[in-house]
């Protein structure tokens, strides 16, 4: 097993070509199999996800219009100890961006004590000024939360975003772990490998658990709200709600009824409790928000406000995800645990600062820059990969709205060996654990989604743009 | 279950039945036309595009000249033909989608898997060559996706809006053959039950899989009204318009003892129910089998908006 990495971190292999302590076991399998045994169980796999239906819809590609994301066959593995201390500083830092929500909606006080500068909510559209003055039911904005992790050594994980908003992909975890798990029984009887699969039911009463006043004690019917079939995600809405035992509805198929916002069934119109939505903020309700949405429904925040439902996450949660207040994220976590920060952040500079716009300036093609709400990979520079042309174009945009960027180092991410025609070779890739928030506590769900660039050397594991996923172990003690 | 997914699954189950009667029909017309000579067989096509409603659409691509590879690539795979096999199935992967967590992943992945290999098998204007092979695809997923429902879908109300589709779409199916074969074989009314020929209703037998067990039946006699009598009232028939309404009758009880009550289209199905209870062959020809046809066709579109209303599948 021979894989090299000259200047990155490599998770399996040493620099001396020695496996690490993680994927000893793995290995040690891996050495006992046929050589073709990966590759013909790669397209089985993939026949597989095309049989199930495992796509994904790419916007404004007709041709195309479902595609697989590419599953590589090569588990991404992490130590017991590793996670324990990685699960630690997700706790503290999903706990933080609750607290810090509550008071960015209620009186500011992280603005008031001067920790972080009012310009980044003014005329912010992430932020919802329909929210202020209101709690949702149970205190939870964020009831789910993806948080993007990037490995650079042994010790070394970095936050690298926050998924406040609605965070994608569980399914892809759960599915990857089936998948590994039909092709490779006898491997899971060697390496023992903490479970995934109760998510959804770890979902459910996460959810369940957030029920509006209106509820008023009786068992809470939860729903998923999909902006349909075409949408990019659906197979994954229509995942959780069939694992949920959720109904998956449109927009369509509710509206408000006795104050409740029910949905149309067979036998009529029935109140729905609390409605996990993948609908963004702005189709939510056109009453509220965008006038022409018909994803969402008309009057559904008036009868949030009143107590009759619960929207999870949160409306106004995305101003989280904001790569400005980002930035800010060691402060906000020890300004609402009085603790340090157990994550770090990846050094980021605030292009709407003089100083730090004049370094990324200067040092325009070492930097990686991104758009403050972008996401997706969309809109984002890659310095070292770029030309002349297409940075000095970056320049032109980043002058004339500084306010809109931030730059950060490019960092030399973790790889792990996938699977390629030629054998093993590395490739880089970062994890987005899956955090559930409930009044109960925090619930982490050992592993998440690991994302991989397929291409050598390239650093974008985002799906939308040729990125793969693995299945992420967490080992157990 | 949400009005929604009622109505995706209903229209899932209507899709492949319609898109698997089309394939026979296609078969039927395919043989006959082997049979024949030139302009019989072109006649044999035309009357294949009409029964199937195609005609404004065939004759604007084609114009009036009905030949089998024309004829049934345009009900194949035609993008102009919103109502061809291809886009059928499509909208029955569709629906399936949407309904996704209501069935099973048996279901799912047996609509899926033969949308797959249509749409591949599809991908090139058929031949007569490969006609047969086509055909068989078509209905061998019907078979498929009918026996992943049997063997693992729960015995509730998805179920029986699916029967309830399914059944819908078959007694539809039927009449309209009864009804086109009618046309085209009878200039007047004072011809039923004369000088039939048999080809032409063996044809029709064949158009819904039910020459070998007429024959069986029937020790192999060819009679018009004989074939009539099996194809409306013959209970024992899958395809017939009794065995259809017995089934709708059953899903639609079903229906009623889960929801603690019957709705409109309980009614509606009693008084066509009455129809077929009280009806013999004799008496359907005195009516008129086309009038008797034209009616039934009717209420069954009645009935199929009653549904769709009783049970909230729109607003």
């Amino acid at each position: 097993m021979k894989t090299t990495s000259p200047s990155s971190y490599d998770e399996m292999l040493n620099a001396d070509g020695s496996v690490r302590p993680a994927y000893a076991g793995y290995c040690q399998w891996y050495d006992q199999q046929p050589p073709d045994l990966l590759r013909r169980k790669g397209s089985e796999a993939e026949a597989f996800f095309r049989r199930t239906g495992i796509t994904f819809n790419v916007y404004g590609n007709e041709d195309a219009e479902e595609r697989l994301i590419p599953f590589d066959m090569v588990p991404r593995i992490i130590t017991a100890q590793q996670w324990r201390k990685l699960s630690r500083g997700i706790e503290q830092r999903v706990r933080a961006l609750n607290a810090f929500l509550h008071d960015l909606y209620h009186r500011q006080e992280i603005v008031r004590s001067g920790r972080l500068p009012a310009r980044l909510l003014k005329n912010n559209v992430a932020f919802l000024p329909e929210m202020v003055g209101f709690t949702p039911p149970g205190g939870v904005y964020t009831h789910i939360v993806g948080i993007d992790l990037v490995r650079t050594g042994e010790d070394d994980f970095m936050v690298l975003e926050d998924n406040a908003r609605t965070p994608s992909g569980v399914s892809y975890m759960l599915e990857n772990r089936e998948t590994m798990m039909a092709m490779f029984p006898e491997l899971f009887t060697r390496v023992r490998v903490r479970e995934v699969s109760d998510y959804p039911r770890r979902l459910a009463r996460s959810l369940a658990a957030c029920a509006p006043p209106a509820c008023d004690g009786k068992k809470p019917v939860v729903a998923v709200l999909t902006p349909g079939i075409y949408n990019s995600a659906y197979f994954e809405h229509a995942f959780l709600a069939d694992q949920m035992g959720a109904e998956l509805v449109e927009g369509s198929d509710l509206r408000v009824e006795n104050g409740r916002i029910a949905m149309r069934t067979t036998r009529g119109y029935q109140p729905i409790d609390v409605l996990y939505r993948r609908v963004d903020d702005e189709y939510l309700d056109p009453l509220t928000f965008n006038p022409n949405s018909v994803l969402g429904v008309s009057g559904i925040m008036d009868v949030y406000r009143a107590g009759g439902i619960t929207i999870a996450n949160a409306p106004g949660t995305g101003i989280c995800d904001d790569k400005a207040i980002y930035s800010f994220m060691p402060e906000i976590v020890e300004f609402y645990t009085g603790e340090k920060p157990i994550l770090q952040n990846v050094p980021t500079w605030r292009c709407a600062e003089p100083d730090s716009l004049k370094y990324v300036l200067d040092n325009l093609a070492e930097l990686v820059v991104k758009e403050v709400h972008g996401s997706g990979g969309y809109g984002m520079l890659i310095g070292p990969t770029s030309s002349r042309k297409e940075l000095a174009a970056f320049e032109a945009k980043l002058r004339a709205k500084p306010e809109n960027y931030i730059a950060q180092p490019t960092l030399s991410l973790s790889t792990v060996p996938i699977l390629t025609k030629a054998g093993l070779a590395p490739r880089h890739v970062d994890l987005r654990p899956f955090v559930l928030v409930s009044p109960n506590g925090i619930d982490i769900t050992p592993g998440g989604l690991t994302r991989v660039a397929l291409k050598k050397g390239s650093l974008v594991v985002n799906s939308s743009q040729g990125g793969g996923t693995k299945d992420s172990w967490v080992l157990d003690d | 279950m949400l009005g929604r997914s009622a109505n995706g699954i209903f229209w899932l189950f209507r899709y492949l039945e319609r898109a698997e009667n089309i394939s026979r029909l296609i078969e039927a017309g395919f043989r006959m036309a082997l049979t024949r000579d030139a302009s019989d067989a072109s006649d044999e096509w035309r009357s294949l595009i009409v029964t199937l409603g195609l005609r404004p659409g065939f004759e604007a691509r084609h114009g009036t000249e009905y030949t089998g590879p024309h004829v049934f690539n345009y009900i194949l795979r035609d993008k102009d033909n919103p109502g061809s096999v291809m886009a059928m199935t499509e909208m029955a992967r569709t629906n399936a989608r949407m309904v996704r967590g209501g069935i099973t992943r048996e279901v799912w992945e047996s609509v899926n898997d033969g949308w797959m290999k249509l749409k591949e098998a599809l991908a090139r204007p058929v031949t007569e060559t490969r006609l047969g092979d086509v055909l068989d695809l078509v209905r061998r997923q019907s078979t498929q996706v009918r026996g992943a429902m049997e063997g693992t879908m729960l015995r509730n109300e998805i179920y029986n809006f699916a029967r309830l589709g399914s059944f819908i779409e078959r007694a539809d199916n039927t009449a309209r053959i009864l009804d086109v074969k009618y046309y085209v074989l009878l200039p007047s009314i004072s011809y039923v039950g004369s000088s039939l020929d048999n080809v032409q209703w063996e044809n029709v037998l064949r158009s819904v899989a039910g020459e070998r067990a007429y024959r069986w039946l029937n020790a192999g006699r060819m009679d018009p009204r004989g074939i009539a009598e099996f194809l409306i009232l013959d209970g024992r028939f899958p395809r017939s318009l009794a065995f259809c309404y017995s089934k709708l009758r059953s899903n639609l009880a079903s229906l009623a003892r889960e929801y603690g009550g019957e709705m409109h289209s309980h009614e509606i199905l009693r008084d066509a129910d009455c129809r077929f209870h009280q009806a013999t062959i004799e008496a359907i020809f005195e009516q008129g089998l086309h009038e008797f046809i034209g009616g039934f066709i009717r209420s069954n579109t009645a009935l199929a908006l009653q549904i769709q209303r009783d049970y909230r599948f729109i607003d």
